[in-house]
Formats: structure tokens, C-alpha cells, sequence
């Protein structure tokens, strides 16, 4: 029965989310697509992120450096040919000749495997830095992995032949639409919901709540904070070059405290260890922040969007400190039982949903 | 310049910027001995200390009253951040409270900027020159003359000082002592009959002091201030304060100054290659530092710096001077 419904309610969320993206890619408004596909990329960031943060309990800030390194390498690859001699002169021979831009129709495969170029490489990185940096843990890690964000941004300013430096890195074609964040999107949470149920997720909550019993009931501690702190690193490099290709121009600056920051905090809100939070944080950061630039924009106050980002930050931490879900999942076996049998009537409470 | 002189004036260098350094790793080390919370917005006071400073001493407040208002304008902003937001979370995990200190940051910078707004200032203001600290101090040695910025001189002596200062208020005062038995053990320190509340206080008000004094005296050095200004020193104080076993003030100030000098290195030994003087270097030496040290590596200093906070977090996580932390990183 419980299985049914929460087939049937993933099914409907679906369903909802299909026509929801047909019907905006319909309505061809410019404005409204540009939010729910940036709003997209949040959510494979936030659920990204969550696999390694939430899950494992090992703090990272530095995801967005792998961003910023799917953003670069996927753009060197798919950056036309004439447009490299211009403005990268200095690449290696096999760089320079190298252009994705192979089309099966009107599919871009080329853009496919420049991201999944860029998303396996940055693993590589991962799995390099994660075997030195998931020994740590607590406040170290995260010092220790916002040490990898500033190394990453230092090598980007200065890696110029590469990167234009501290430049704009631009002319990157635009491939990037509502369907391929999407489909992304669905591709992350999948990955995620199947490794969170998965003895091997069990294990993450293990060694994040008691590291000392997890080890003495065999969990490796290393491998399961390895293995998922890889798999997001891939899909953060996946948002980067999905970023890189609908922005089309960018800098490192883009890719530094700031973002990390709005990306820590649609997590912390939604909940450290909830998919289901990782979805409603940046819904809820994003309608908040869209509607604060308002504000903004009306009464020429820039800066208290932040501001009051930032004090509902605090007041989760302080009020909430497991954010809205938790680690909880939505259930929609609980509440069809609570839709059926009317509000509390002797039915016991669904804990998932608050 | 010869090389003797080169020396000695990175040597200064070095000195003057580990003080800086030092003033802003003693904070960040005394609340984390005692809270074990890393405060990241210890560099957001420094820059509300250059911001109050600064519109101070463009309204034409006098230098004496602009000074005092700097230092007791960073001691209150920090006392309400500490009621507000760090009180509340005391007993939460430590990774929150890194997390809501970096709110606390986000909402100190975007003030700064809604305040430089309100004044019709540009996001980058130029900071007022004070005479006292402008020019440069000229040392006749030998044939040479050494050139040091006095700001540089200003900043060792005073750095120095308040070092020395604080020393002697936390060996020899009851309310120093408490500090140190807090750090050793709150709750013992509590059940000793030790009010921790103003030991925790406390330890925020000397960080606000030496941070609005640091704060003062690097916006005088790069002539300007921005909301951001405080992210750089921040991360570095806290890689001076993970070299001195993080939590320990003298390992604070060791770790400060061994950071400047490190930094100084890494800046001065590859430009070596352009000031040892050709005539009497054999020029093999000298090829060997344009090919292998070249000048353009300084701009990858940084990330060395944080290489070895890396590669320090997991071999030495108590910090150079070796203490045995109960607190290891692991």
C-alpha cells in the first residue's frame, strides 16, 4: 500500500512538473524561464551538495570550486574553433583543435559530452582531494575545503592561457535550456534518492551520527565520505557547465563565496540530509530573494535582500536547526491516509511533512 | 640595493604584516579556546572599524575622537553580534556556528554597503590619509638608505604593544585568569564559580579591540576600504591561528608572524633573480632564479599559503608548537 502511494505520488509530482515545463516553455516568457532554470541549477547544487554535506556530515565549502572547474573545462571544449585562436592563442595543440559541437539532429551531443568530460574529470579531482581532505572532519574540513575554493579561484586568475585570467571568459555558445536542467535535475535526484536508500547511504547517516559505533559495525568510515563527496563533485561540475553554457560568459568571480554561501544557506533551510528539503529550500530562497529584489529595485536599498537572507539563516539555525525536513523525506503514502481519513481524526501524526 | 639591505627591509616587511596578522589571530583564537566557535566575521569587524574610522575622519571629527569613536563603535557592534546571534547557538555544533558566523558577515558587509549608500559613497572608498602614519622613514646605513613606509613601523610597534598589553592582562588578572581557565574547560570554569558569560564577553571585546586597531591601520596601508575588505585577512589569521595550535594566543602571535615572514618569502626570494647584482653573482645562480622562481610565481603565494594550512590541518593539527590538542582535527 505505502509503496503504491509513494509510486503514485512521485508519478503526479512528475506528471505536475511535465506540464508545469511545457507549458512555460509555451508561454515563451523570457523572465519566467530564466528564473525556474537558474532555479533548476540551485536544486541539483543543493542536492548535490546535500549528498556530501547532509548525508556524510563532512562539511564541505568548496563544492563551488568544482563548479568552477566544470564551468571552464566544459566551455575549453565546446568553444568553436575560430573563437579559441582568438582568445585562448596559448592552449596546448590538442585543445586547440578540439571543438564538441557534433549534432545527432538538433541534439547537441558535443554539449552532452563536453559536460560529461568536465563532470568525470572534476570526479578525478574529488576522489584526489577528498582522499586527503575526508580524514578531517568537523570545522577543519570545512576550513580546509574553503582552502580548496581559494586555491581553485587563485589557479583560474592566474592559469591565463586557459582561462583568460581574471578576464571574462566569453562566446560560449548557448545550449543550455529548460529541458537539459531538467532532465539533469531528475538524473541528480534519482542518483541521490537511490544512494540515500541504499546501504551505502545508510551508512553515511551512520559515521555522520556516531563515527565510533559506525566503525566498530565495519563501516570504513573513508569510503562512503569518498564515494559521495565524488558523486557531488560530478554533479556540481555537471551545474557548471550547464551554468557556462547558459550564461555564456562568466569569470571566477562567479564562482566564490557569495554563491557558496546562497547555496549553503537554500540547504540549511531545506533541511541537511532531506532530498525532499533540497528541493523546497531553493524554491523558498528563490521566491523570497525574487521578491526582496523588488523591494530593492523600488525602494533603491541594495544589499537588504542579503541582509535579510541572512538573519533567516540565523533564525533556522537558532529555531530549527534541522532545517525544515531533517533528514525526513516527503511521504505521500501518509498523506493520502491523513487526505482520506480527514485532519487528525485518530490517524497517527505523519512525521514527514511539517 | 644590496642584498644585506634587501634582507633587512622584507625583514620589516614581514614583522609588520605578521603583527597584523598576530592582532587578528589572538582574536579568533581566544573565542575559539573558549567557544570553540572559528568566528569568520572577526574580518567584518575589522572592516566596520575602517568604516567607522572613515566617515569619522571625513566629517572632520579630530584623529583622538575618531580613534575612540572606531574602537568603541567595533566593541558594540560585536557585543550585539554576540547576544543575538552567538549566544543562542552556544551548545549547537560547531559547524553551525561557523555557519551563522558567516551570516553574521554577510549582514556586517551588506550594512557597510547600504550605510556607504545612504552617505552617496562609491562601493570602494578612499581612506582619509592621516599624517601621522603618510611618508616614509629614511635610515642612513652605510652607503645605503633604507626606505620603510612608517605606517609598516607604526604597525610592529603597536602591534607589539598591545601583544605585550594583553600578556600581562591575562597572566596577572583575576578576570585574564578566568579567561585562560575557561579555555581549558568551560564547564569546570563554570562549576568554579567563574561568571563564563563575561568571560565570553570579554574575549569578543579584546578581539574587537585589536581587530579595529588591525583594521585601522590596513586600510592605511591599501588606501582603500570596501564591504569585503575583511575576507583576506580573515582567512589569513586563520591560517596563523591553525600554525600556533588554533585556540592558543601565544601560538596565535607566533603563528601571525610566521606567516608574514612565510609570505615575505615566497613574495621576496623569486624577485631575487632581479636584484642580486650581476657583476659579482655567478649567473648561473641568477638563471636558476628567473627559470625555476620566476616573479609570476608570487602570484600563485596564496594558494601556496593555503597548501600548507592543508597539508597543516592534517599533519600538525595542533599547530607548529606541537601541543598535544584535545581538539585534533580528526
Amino acid at each position: 500500500m505505502a509503496g503504491r502511494a509513494q509510486r503514485n505520488g512521485t508519478l503526479i509530482v512528475l506528471g505536475a512538473l511535465l506540464i508545469f515545463l511545457i507549458s512555460l516553455s509555451l508561454s515563451g516568457s523570457n523572465f519566467w524561464q530564466s528564473i525556474v532554470i537558474n532555479l533548476g541549477m540551485y536544486i541539483i547544487l543543493v542536492v548535490s551538495l546535500n549528498l556530501s554535506n547532509g548525508f556524510t556530515g563532512v562539511f564541505s565549502l568548496g563544492h563551488i570550486g568544482f563548479m568552477a572547474l566544470g564551468a571552464y573545462i566544459s566551455a575549453i571544449l565546446s568553444l568553436p574553433l575560430s573563437q579559441k585562436a582568438l582568445y585562448l592563442p596559448h592552449l596546448p595543440a590538442w585543445l586547440a583543435a578540439t571543438h564538441l559541437d557534433m549534432m545527432i539532429g538538433s541534439f547537441p551531443l558535443g554539449f552532452l559530452l563536453a559536460t560529461l568530460i568536465a563532470g568525470l574529470v572534476v570526479t578525478g579531482v574529488a576522489l584526489v582531494v577528498g582522499l586527503v581532505l575526508m580524514r578531517l572532519s568537523g570545522t577543519f574540513v570545512s576550513l580546509a575545503t574553503l582552502g580548496f575554493l581559494v586555491i581553485v579561484r587563485i589557479v583560474l586568475i592566474n592559469a591565463n592561457d586557459f582561462t583568460r585570467g581574471s578576464r571574462t571568459f566569453s562566446n560560449v555558445t548557448q545550449y543550455t535550456d529548460l529541458w537539459w536542467v531538467y532532465a539533469w535535475l531528475l538524473v541528480a535526484i534519482y542518483m541521490v534518492w537511490r544512494i540515500k536508500f541504499s546501504p551505502y547511504g545508510r551508512s553515511m547517516f551512520a559515521q555522520r551520527e556516531d563515527t565510533v559505533a559506525a566503525q566498530s559495525v565495519g563501516i570504513v568510515i573513508m569510503r562512503p565520505r569518498l564515494f559521495a563527496f565524488a558523486v557531488s563533485a560530478f554533479f556540481t561540475a555537471v551545474v557548471g557547465a550547464l551554468w557556462a553554457h547558459y550564461l555564456t560568459s562568466f569569470s571566477p568571480n562567479a564562482f566564490y563565496f557569495d554563491l557558496a554561501f546562497s547555496i549553503i544557506t537554500m540547504m540549511v533551510v531545506g533541511g541537511m540530509g532531506s532530498i525532499t528539503g533540497s528541493i523546497i529550500g531553493p524554491i523558498l530562497i528563490t521566491i523570497i530573494s525574487e521578491s526582496m529584489r523588488r523591494v530593492e529595485d523600488l525602494t533603491q536599498l541594495y544589499g537588504i535582500t542579503q541582509i535579510v537572507l541572512a538573519v533567516l539563516f540565523i533564525l533556522v539555525i537558532i529555531f530549527r536547526p534541522g532545517g525544515l525536513f531533517g533528514d525526513r523525506e516527503i511521504n505521500f503514502a501518509a498523506i493520502w491516509g491523513r487526505l482520506r481519513s480527514g485532519r487528525g481524526a485518530g490517524e497517527p501524526k505523519p512525521q514527514n511533512v511539517e | 640595493m644590496s642584498l644585506p639591505l634587501y634582507a633587512l627591509q622584507q625583514l620589516i616587511n614581514a614583522l609588520s604584516i605578521g603583527s597584523l596578522y598576530a592582532l587578528m589571530a589572538v582574536g579568533l583564537a581566544m573565542v575559539f579556546g573558549i567557544l570553540r566557535l572559528i568566528n569568520f566575521a572577526h574580518g567584518d569587524m575589522m572592516m566596520v572599524a575602517a568604516y567607522i574610522a572613515a566617515f569619522a575622519l571625513i566629517a572632520g571629527i579630530p584623529l583622538p575622537i575618531a580613534l575612540l569613536m572606531m574602537v568603541l563603535g567595533t566593541i558594540l557592534i560585536t557585543l550585539v553580534m554576540e547576544r543575538v546571534a552567538y549566544r543562542p547557538i552556544r551548545t549547537a555544533p560547531q559547524v553551525a556556528a561557523l555557519l551563522t558566523s558567516f551570516a553574521v558577515g554577510q549582514i556586517l558587509e551588506n550594512s557597510a554597503l547600504l550605510v556607504s549608500r545612504f552617505a552617496r559613497k562609491p562601493e570602494q572608498i578612499a581612506f582619509p590619509s592621516i599624517d601621522l602614519l603618510r611618508g616614509t622613514l629614511k635610515i642612513q646605513l652605510a652607503a645605503d638608505v633604507l626606505q620603510i613606509p612608517k605606517v609598516n613601523v607604526v604597525s610592529l610597534v603597536l602591534g607589539i604593544v598591545l601583544l605585550i598589553l594583553l600578556s600581562l592582562f591575562v597572566t596577572r588578572t583575576t578576570l585574564g585568569l578566568s579567561m585562560r581557565a575557561a579555555a581549558e574547560d568551560l564547564q569546570a570554569a563554570q562549576l568554579m564559580g567563574i561568571d563564563t558569560n563575561r568571560v565570553i564577553v570579554t574575549a569578543f571585546v579584546i578581539g574587537a579591540i585589536l581587530a579595529s586597531v588591525a583594521g585601522l591601520l590596513y586600510a592605511v596601508q591599501s588606501g582603500t576600504i570596501n564591504p569585503i575588505m575583511g575576507f583576506s585577512p580573515v582567512l589569513k589569521a586563520f591560517i596563523a591561528a591553525v600554525i600556533g595550535g588554533f585556540g592558543s594566543i601565544s601560538g596565535a602571535v607566533v603563528g601571525g608572524f610566521t606567516l608574514g615572514l612565510l609570505e615575505v618569502v615566497l613574495t621576496a626570494v623569486p624577485g631575487l633573480g632581479d636584484i642580486l647584482p650581476a657583476a659579482t653573482t655567478s649567473p648561473g645562480v641568477i638563471s636558476f632564479f628567473k627559470t625555476y622562481l620566476p616573479s609570476s610565481l608570487t602570484s600563485y603565494r596564496d594558494a601556496f599559503v593555503f597548501v600548507i594550512l592543508i597539508l597543516l590541518l592534517l599533519v600538525r593539527p595542533g599547530g607548529i608548537l606541537g601541543t598535544t590538542d584535545r581538539d585534533s582535527a580528526r
